[in-house]
């Protein structure tokens, strides 16, 4: 048997360095557009300003990339280091979309990046235009892969398991690439990510504008952002995350979970706006329900039923009990009774192995388990619901709110009458977090509803781990946790540093500081 | 499928094998570059010349060690499972030390304080140094076996300790990668800056390729006399699905050296190394660092291929339980996977190396203390 603790440890790790990651991701998603925005109208209208903007936001990008670079390292490295029975049983799958992705986003974006900062003199206007615009495809190339290897985490499709080899293996890359939870995922985290990079500039150029310094420089980069960021969160909003939701039993038990669904209501479903999820009592206190509305989200319909989370432990214990038959003919056929019977009955019950694998937490042999553990098993095949409750509320409310934000900033910048609407600019610096929140929580609410599978359906968590001991995974969370926070410190003060010196730290001449110093 | 499983899997060896030798041309460059700058470089000026003939290509460069990961994770996944959890400790000091580099290109030079960027200078070296020893490192213990085996459910159970990996004949083959990979780095600086750095980087070449050449002939001699391979005594067919668990091996004096009996012409690998170690001395003493980078690109592949022949068809040897071993036979993805990688990579690798020297023919020339001062685009 694993370490509980080491276990418990891996994935307090993997959460952390990835929700560390997810920093950094979306802002290059986002800004890497906005800078081919600006480059464009620069190669197009020949205004010098424009090119300021792209230097001195492609400043701000570089010290965040930078980070970015760092942390992914971490991601790819992690896989072997810390989940490295995941990494066997399912790299079949798994690995083709992230060894894509180095070869046709990774290399693209890197590439490009360094001849976007230090190019300007060596490269004709054109042409560091077309390596700008490289860089913004790479790396939303990169997202794509990503979220393909996580969209069949959640949706396991287009793959088998084969006893010989004891792994996931494909059997079609074309509906691993074409998996509907990833394409929506895909569309959702990068247009998310866009969000992010819109409300960076926004909110900086708000505060150029309130403090009155560089106000041609701050009204073109706010006006830029308020376009891009007004279409980017309609994006998020209309195409969320919900419509992948009624794909395959995770995503469906997910739904149930966030929205603390006990029970399978007649649809059209209502939405709980507020309430206490009660894991033990599988119900929720003081709610309180928006008829009609889930069945709406959910399943963009009113006569689909949004399933409770009762009847899926009840029909999860019925799979386990499959499961464990499962088990027992894989037993068989790794044992070499290859007969046609043994493996008959192993393909009839294949489809719930990975329910069968749930009892290891309880027993290793997983066919001797007793009722009760068949029974804790199954009560424990869902994610625990109140932080998955607030989470998704979280993340919703931020993203109203950012609704609400760009709307009134496209409004009064059309009008242009922004520099007048103080409020709205001192709303826009201090909502700068915003957007991450929304993030972080969002990819909590994926990850997280997403337990107690590493793969849907198909790896429990606790057994993907590697054979590490505590004390393995004591030395690397020290190591990160120190690199990690004293890396931040750094990035946050070169960020503070360089956003409120501004476009004067181009050294143009032009600008505010040098102006006054002149 | 047009290819052989069979066939498929032989091509993998050799994939990934590009992409190492890609990842220690380019990358080890960069890393080389590192070992040498608080050495070289004597004041702040100096300094950035030498990263700023990296500055442009780092991360690129980077993306060979990040493809030839994630290339092993798709077609190995075996091995990737076994050896970045086995070797964790040496992972993460890997990984930590990979951490100084992007910030410290990205972030050194934007502030003009002494202390600060003499710091990133360090952290420069610790990103170039400790990658470019432990990756020696790691291949001197594949070659001595790692005590590794693999449960009923062929989840693997490393049983050593970080500090065994740290044996003499390991540390032999960490100078090798160190010295070779410094040697490179030098000789690109040489090739890329002119002045003072140029003539000064060539007393380093001359010492760094000779302790290479030393060491490398040593950890030779060493795998002939006193090292026991690995010997496949029975497997399924070549193209069986993959079960590392299906063959018996043995461990054998002088097995490593049968494949170059039985493929002489495999000898030339070697020699490769040697010559091209050899000749990058004298082309950087006789002032042709250009020949110099050729050769000395040619001495890395020659290395990197007599370990992997060595091995072969051994990837990862268990010497606890030799049977766990994994193998380019076994360890290999389906042969579904094979084939879409295969073709990724057909597709990609030609694009990647056209942009990639695209980047470098527009970012050429020599580079000097002088321009330094006056470049708007440089770290």
């Amino acid at each position: 048997m694993l370490d509980p603790t080491m276990i418990e440890l891996s994935r307090w790790q993997f959460a952390l360095t990835a929700l560390y990651h997810f920093l950094f991701v979306p802002l290059t998603l986002g800004i890497t557009w906005i800078l081919v925005i600006m480059e464009s109208v620069y190669v197009m209208t020949g205004k010098e300003i424009y090119r300021d903007m792209t230097k001195f936001w492609g400043k701000l990008f570089g010290i965040n990339f930078a980070l970015g670079v760092t942390t992914g390292l971490t991601m790819e490295f992690q896989f072997g280091t810390n989940w490295s029975y995941y990494s066997h049983y399912v790299g079949d799958v798994f690995g083709a979309p992230l060894a894509i992705e180095g070869l046709m986003a990774f290399f693209l974006e890197s590439t490009f990046v360094g001849m976007f900062f230090l190019g300007w003199e060596r490269l004709s206007k054109r042409q560091h235009l077309m390596v700008t615009f490289l860089t913004a495809l790479g790396t939303n190339l990169s997202a794509l892969w990503i979220l393909v290897a996580n969209g069949w985490m959640q949706n396991p499709i287009g793959s088998e398991f084969s006893y010989e080899t004891m792994r996931m293996e494909m059997t079609s890359f074309v509906d691993l690439v074409l998996n509907p939870v990833a394409q929506v995922k895909f569309i959702h985290t990068v247009a998310a990510g866009y969000v992010a990079g819109s409300m960076f500039v926004l909110g900086i150029s708000a505060y150029y504008i309130l403090k009155g310094r560089d106000l041609g420089f701050a009204k073109r980069s706010f006006s830029v952002a308020a376009g891009f960021g007004l279409a980017s969160i309609l994006s998020v909003i209309v195409l969320g995350d919900e419509s992948g939701y009624e794909l395959g039993d995770v995503q469906k038990t997910k739904l149930a979970a966030l929205e603390s669904e006990w029970v399978t209501h007649e649809p059209p479903a209502g939405f709980t706006l507020i309430g206490f999820p009660d894991q033990e009592a599988q119900e929720t206190h003081g709610e309180i329900k928006i008829p009609w509305a889930l069945g709406l989200i959910a399943t963009r319909s009113l006569d689909e039923e949004v399933t409770g989370l009762k009847d899926i432990i009840r029909d999860n214990e019925g799979r386990i009990r499959s499961g464990m038959v499962a088990y027992e003919y894989l037993q068989r056929l790794r044992a070499g009774e290859t007969t046609e019977d043994n493996k008959a009955m192993f393909e009839k019950h294949k489809q719930d192995l990975g329910y069968g694998l749930l009892l290891k937490a309880y027993t290793p042999n997983v066919v001797d388990a007793t009722e009760e553990q068949i029974k804790l098993a199954a009560k424990n095949s869902i994610p625990e619901v109140a932080p998955l409750f607030w989470t998704f509320r979280i993340m919703v409310a931020a993203g109203f709110t950012l609704l609400f934000i760009f709307a009134m900033a496209f409004y009064y910048n059309a009008r242009r009458v922004i520099e007048k609407k103080r409020w709205l600019l001192k709303l826009a610096l201090w909502s700068i977090p915003l957007p991450w929140i929304a993030i972080e929580t969002g990819w909590f609410v994926a990850e997280f509803g997403r337990q107690p599978w590493a793969i849907g359906e198909v790896l429990p968590t606790f057994l993907a781990t590697s054979s590490l001991t505590t004390n393995d995974l004591i030395f690397s969370m020290v190591g990160f946790i120190g690199f990690y926070t004293f890396l931040l410190i750094i990035e946050m003060w070169l960020m503070f540093h360089f956003a409120r010196k501004g476009p004067s730290s181009l050294h143009t001449g032009r600008y505010h500081f040098e102006k006054a110093e002149a | 499928m047009i290819l052989d499983y069979e066939i498929l899997k032989l091509i993998w060896w050799l994939f990934v094998g590009v992409l190492l030798i890609g990842f220690a041309i380019t990358d080890g460059m960069d890393m080389g570059v590192g070992n040498l700058l608080p050495f070289l470089g004597k004041n702040d000026d100096e300094r950035r010349v030498m990263i700023n003939t990296v500055g442009p290509h780092w991360d690129g460069n980077q993306v060979w060690l990040i493809t030839a990961g994630g290339a092993i994770f798709a077609a190995w996944p075996a091995v990737y499972a076994a050896a970045f959890s086995g070797f964790y400790v040496a992972m993460l000091l890997v990984l930590f030390a990979l951490f100084f580099r992007p910030v410290g290109f990205d972030y050194r030079s934007k502030l003009g304080d002494e202390r600060w960027r003499k710091a990133w200078d360090w952290g420069l070296f610790a990103g170039g140094a400790i990658p470019s020893l432990v990756f020696g490192v790691a291949f001197g213990n594949l070659i001595l076996g790692v005590p590794f085996h693999l449960d009923e459910l062929l989840r693997a159970h490393y049983t050593g300790s970080f500090f065994a990996l740290l044996n003499p004949f390991a540390l032999l083959a960490g100078i090798v990668s160190f010295s070779l990979l410094t040697m490179h780095g030098g000789i690109w600086l040489q090739m890329r800056t002119a002045g003072d750095i140029a003539d000064r980087v060539i007393d380093y070449i001359q010492w760094t390729g000779i302790v290479a050449m030393a060491a490398f002939a040593l950890a030779g001699l060493w795998l002939m006399l006193g090292i026991d391979g690995y010997s496949i005594i029975s497997q399924p067919a070549y193209d069986a699905l993959p079960n590392p668990l299906a063959k018996t091996v043995a461990i054998k004096a002088g097995a490593w050296l049968q494949n170059y009996h039985d493929y002489p012409l495999s000898i030339t690998f070697p020699l490769l190394g040697f010559g091209g170690i050899a000749l990058t001395i004298l082309l950087s003493k006789a002032n042709r660092p250009g020949w110099g980078f050729f050769t000395s690109s040619l001495g890395i592949t020659g290395v990197i291929m007599t370990a992997g022949t060595s091995l072969f068809p051994f990837i990862m040897p268990s010497s606890s339980q030799p049977g766990s071993s994994l193998t380019i036979w076994d360890a290999a993805s389906s042969h579904l996977t094979l084939t879409v990688m295969f073709w990724a990579v057909v597709i990609f690798l030609p694009i990647v190396i056209g942009y990639t020297i695209w980047n470098y023919r527009k970012m050429w020339g020599k580079l000097t203390v002088e321009e330094m001062q006056d470049r708007f685009s440089a770290y």
